[in-house]
């Protein structure tokens, strides 16, 4: 299994070269490092010898891919995208371009993002289990009947209407939560309440279909038929067996996320003023700040490849007939 | 048994954690100990960048660091217009003007025979600064935190984390001190151009600082005050001097600002300590002053918390105001000594709708009016004045409006071959198109009401501007029965033929008119305006092509002047006409000079009147100048004169004190709360409803009875 991972680590290093190279053409296709300066300084007074000052203070005054003017290796090494790129592979992620250090903002930062994501997901795979459970026990029935209805009901509704009729109904309405905000320690849980029911109900449609399609798939099999036939109560069937043997597809699906949990909800983040990693990636982009988005998208690439292995790895504890090779 | 204590503790918990059953409202956001305190609570949505006095130069920053900086000046909080008064200064300074051969002149010296004005500034003594590290003695008075160790900085991760603080003297090397970091080459701060053009050797001082900070290293500190500047030095211990070229009168408004607030050099020493900056502490995120108020908690991704400062020197709540102040309450805590609040919490609110419902819950004391909450706010009565509807009204909202000094404009290129140039046949088709594009109508369909259009450049409130039929822009605008009513688009066209464009075609040619507005606006709400404006040109029959951009390529084309007409705008940064003119002033052209004046307008004539008017002081013979500069300016119709902003704000009763002022961003220390009545307030809207919970509940258990009863009735079925 080392043997395996060590290789899906060295497959990741040209992997993240790409995205980095893809993530800094695109960023500069748009954005010009003098555009850059010039959303950082206004639009009142700004002279010329200010944007050069910024650029040169940044090190955005260095040719983008191909240093001209240099010889041998600096023609690479003395240029925007190798001295901003090198040293996000040691995990240095370097200063934001109004010179905040990126590394400690997203330590602070991913705390507030997993407060909400992590409890979304587990009571929603929790809720989406459950819900799917009850479909494929009364499979044929009106309960599957409406409960599939109202499954794609839940998936056809906008994520932003569940995040504006929320804040309606629960905080502006009924005054059981504030509408929006954040706090730490204990404090914290009438702020994430709404955020996590909210992520709870919006995935409830689409995961509760999946789940339940799995379910349906494992009951037609010949060991619940020799289950039920052994006498064994059709809850026992369902929450133990049928269970068990739909893990793999629900791992495939939950530990890919896992990782990418750090990285938080862009638009639920901002609707409630979570001071999570999505608001500052959002942040970021708004600003043009090019520091804090390529250390982001590394970030999240990262993340991706560090799920994929962790789903990889996982298969082998729910599967024995799984070997990583 | 176990099941329902079970139930019981999970409630009493979620009580608890909601509301600490106390029967405060669950919704309610902040800590319990501070509903009765005296806090102010508001919002920004978005967070500030800077915070350093020599660099901030927007307005959610000033609103904080206004707070904490004192400048040597201030605005007047009640009078208007708006009048400077001291601040950390004893008196409002008065230039003295020199010679070339720095001999003294008269007050009343022509302007070509002052080579220099020079500004002695004396400071009020005993003022005192915030607690801070900086500040920090050892017993044997030594800096208890200005040589910190690794090993020491390593025990530290916020400010906070210094545990011991101290204070000094506010002296007149502090304010010397912060003149020569706006040309600090690893500062960029953006009145330096402008400065350097006025404060003597302040352009060459960057040159010199730049230098020692390459031959000392990148990160090494630069202590300023072994490097002097002829422009700011220090006369005594409360007594500075700022050495201008020429006459510059406008340099007193730039003394209330925080570019001339002051900054101790121990301060600017211990934050440039090697490893501070790797764990974010600087003087740009933890602001040092001598306010009313200083930043207690600085996460503009949550909170940000002022707190009164224990040393502020104490100053009182102005004693006269304007006519119905009195009145209006503004004067019933005249003499009483400022600041009023403990605290004031700002907190991160990026969505409308959220703060919106925030500030109706109570939980924000004040707020401005989106376009979305406007009908529910605000009710227009028949004569055209604002009132807040009856819903507010219940809740005892106040509305208070207020004229921005600002101008948004449509501009048009002047080096354009087709709309730019002084002559004729261009005037009339710019004089034209300003009578068609109907800025009435805009500011009733876009901005609620809320606005008024322009006349010229300056904004009411400011120096220069014309109430009434004088005023008005006679090319656009006709006196009728007593008020401005725009030209009839007959008028427009009849203009437009002189022009050479009978019914929006070239005279010569034949060829429709085409003309190109070059925008960054791109949302879905800007193609309402969008489409709008095209209207407007299509009442004399032309062609109006919008080319969409982002901002960076619409900023690189009014730089190379590759656009024709676009949108532009310009907030004051003080009350003085200078800084609207100045915006059509030919040397300050965008194209070539980089300067303000966007539509690259440069006629001699306007341009020898601006040299005359910026310098003088105001009167009616700066009147009579300015009037002169807007009727060229108005006949040449370099802009079509857009309007200026009215804003609208929304106070709770327990706010008092509120009274908008475009200049002065120090308005806090005047700004009193009763919480008492808040707290009240904020139970009595906030009552939980649960009710529908538990009919949810009940529902949910009476749907789950059949599918129980068939999984008994299946259970409980023989095998066949």
């Amino acid at each position: 299994m080392i043997a395996y991972i060590t290789r899906r680590i060295l497959y990741a290093i040209p992997i993240l070269i790409g995205v980095n190279l893809l993530t800094f053409a695109l960023f500069f296709v748009v954005n010009k490092p003098d555009d850059m300066a010039r959303v950082h300084l206004g639009v009142k007074h700004v002279t010329p010898q200010a944007i050069e000052k910024w650029k040169a203070e940044r090190g955005y005054d260095k040719p983008l891919v191909f240093n001209n003017s240099a010889s041998g290796a600096a023609q690479f090494t003395d240029t925007i995208f190798f001295r901003k790129s090198v040293l996000l592979f040691v995990f240095d992620f370097g200063r934001s371009d109004d010179g905040r250090d990126i590394g400690l903002d997203i330590r602070e930062r991913m705390w507030p993002s997993l407060a909400i994501a992590l409890p979304a997901l587990f009571i929603g795979l929790l809720a989406n289990i459950t819900f799917a459970l009850l479909m494929a026990f009364f499979r044929a029935t009106y309960i599957d009947v409406w409960g599939v209805v109202l499954c794609v009901v839940l998936m056809s509704i906008s994520g932003l209407f569940y995040i504006i009729g929320g804040q309606y109904l629960i905080s502006k309405l009924l005054h059981i939560v504030p509408i929006s905000g954040y706090d730490s320690g204990v404090q914290s849980f009438k702020f994430i309440l709404l955020p996590v029911i909210i992520g709870v109900v919006s995935g409830i449609g689409s995961g509760s279909r999946w789940y339940r399609t799995i379910f349906l798939e494992e009951i037609g099999k010949d060991y619940v038929r020799t289950a039920r036939a052994k006498g064994l109560s059709e809850l026992r069937v369902l929450f133990y067996h049928v269970l068990k043997n739909a893990m793999i597809p629900i791992l495939t699906g939950v530990v890919v996320v896992l990782p990418l949990l750090f990285m938080g909800s862009l638009i639920m983040e901002s609707f409630f003023g979570i001071p999570g990693l999505g608001s500052y990636t959002i942040d970021a982009i708004n600003a043009q700040d090019f520091a804090i988005v390529r250390a982001m998208v590394f970030l999240g690439s990262v993340l991706y490849i560090a799920g994929l292995i962790l789903t990889d790895i996982s298969y082998t504890l729910v599967d024995p007939r799984v070997r990583l090779g | 048994m176990m099941m329902k204590r079970a139930v019981l503790s999970l409630m009493m918990l979620l009580c608890y954690a909601l509301a600490g059953c106390d029967g405060r409202p669950w919704n309610n956001p902040y800590a319990a100990q501070d509903d009765r305190s005296n806090i102010l609570y508001s919002s920004f949505d978005q967070r500030p960048k800077h915070l350093d006095p020599a660099q901030s130069y927007v307005e959610n920053e000033f609103a904080l660091i206004a707070q904490i900086y004192e400048p040597p000046l201030q605005y007047d909080y009640l009078k208007r217009p708006y009048t400077l008064i001291p601040l950390a200064a004893r008196t409002v300074p008065q230039a003295v003007y020199l010679d070339k051969m720095a001999k003294p002149l008269p007050e009343n010296a022509a302007i070509g025979d002052i080579a220099y004005s020079v500004y002695d500034i004396t400071l009020q003594p005993g003022i005192r600064y915030q607690p801070h590290p900086a500040f920090a003695r050892n017993a044997d008075g030594s800096p208890r935190y200005l040589q910190l160790t690794p090993h020491e900085l390593d025990a530290v991760t916020h400010l906070q984390d210094f545990t011991e603080h101290g204070t000094r003297e506010l002296v007149a090397q502090d304010y010397v001190y912060q003149i020569k970091r706006l040309a600090h080459p690893k500062l960029e701060s953006p009145i330096f151009g402008l400065m350097s053009e006025y404060i003597v050797g302040l352009k060459e001082y960057a040159e010199t600082l730049r230098k020692a900070q390459a031959a000392e290293g990148r990160d090494a500190f630069l202590d300023l005050t072994q490097f002097p500047l002829e422009g700011a030095t220090v006369l005594d211990r409360y007594t500075y001097r700022i050495k201008v070229r020429g006459k510059y009168p406008q340099l007193v408004y730039w003394l209330a600002m925080p570019f001339f607030a002051p900054v101790a050099q121990e301060v600017d020493r211990f934050y440039a300590q090697p490893g501070m900056a790797e764990k974010n502490i600087s003087l740009d995120w933890y602001p040092v002053g001598t306010g009313p108020y200083m930043l207690t908690l600085n996460n503009p991704n949550r909170q940000m918390v002022l707190e009164r400062n224990p040393n502020y020197h104490g100053e009182t709540y102005p004693a006269a105001g304007m006519p119905g102040d009195r009145e209006a309450g503004l004067l019933d805590d005249a003499g009483r000594p400022l600041p009023f609040i403990d605290k004031a919490v700002y907190s991160l609110e990026k969505e409308s709708i959220p703060y919106w419902n925030k500030f109706l819950q109570g939980y924000y004391d004040v707020s401005g009016i989106s376009s979305d909450s406007f009908d529910q706010a605000v009710r227009i009565t028949t004569q055209g004045d604002a009132g807040v509807s009856e819903a507010m009204q219940e809740k005892g909202i106040r509305l208070l409006t207020s004229v921005g000094a600002d101008i948004s404009y449509i501009g048009f290129n002047m080096l354009d071959p087709v709309v730019g140039g002084l002559s004729e046949r261009a005037r009339k088709l710019r004089q034209a198109i300003s009578i068609a594009v109907d800025q009435e109508e805009f500011i009733s369909i876009f901005l609620n009401g809320r606005g008024i259009p322009a006349q010229g450049p300056i904004p009411p409130g400011i120096f220069g501007y014309v109430e009434g039929e004088a005023g008005i822009n006679p090319y656009v605008y006709e006196w009728v029965d007593g008020r401005a009513q725009r030209k009839s688009i007959e008028t427009a066209r009849r203009m437009l033929a002189e022009a050479g464009y009978p019914d929006g075609r070239d005279a010569n040619t034949g060829k429709p008119l085409l003309l190109h507005f070059d925008t960054a606006l791109s949302g879905p709400d800007d193609k309402a305006y969008l489409d709008w404006l095209r209207k407007q040109f299509q009442k004399l029959d032309l062609q109006l092509d919008v080319r969409n951009t982002d901002f960076n390529r619409f900023q690189d084309k009014m730089l190379k002047g590759n656009a024709q007409v676009w949108q532009w705008g310009w907030n004051a940064d003080y009350p003085d006409p200078e800084n609207f003119m100045f915006l059509l002033y030919g040397p300050n052209a965008k194209v070539g000079k980089n300067g303000e004046n966007a539509a690259n307008y440069d006629n001699p004539e306007f341009n020898k009147l601006f040299e005359q008017m910026k310098n003088m002081d105001a009167g009616p013979q700066r009147q009579s100048i300015i009037n002169q500069m807007l009727a060229i300016a108005q006949r040449d119709a370099p802009w079509v004169w857009g309007r200026h902003r009215k804003k609208f704000g929304l106070f709770h009763a327990w706010y008092k004190n509120a009274k908008p002022n475009e200049m002065a961003n120090n308005e806090l220390k005047y700004i009193r709360i009763d919480p008492a009545l808040r707290n009240r307030m904020r139970a009595e809207w906030n009552v939980p409803v649960l009710w529908p919970l538990f009919a949810l509940f009940a529902v949910l258990v009476i749907s789950a009875v059949p599918a129980v009863i068939s999984y008994v009735r299946r259970e409980r079925r023989v095998a066949k």
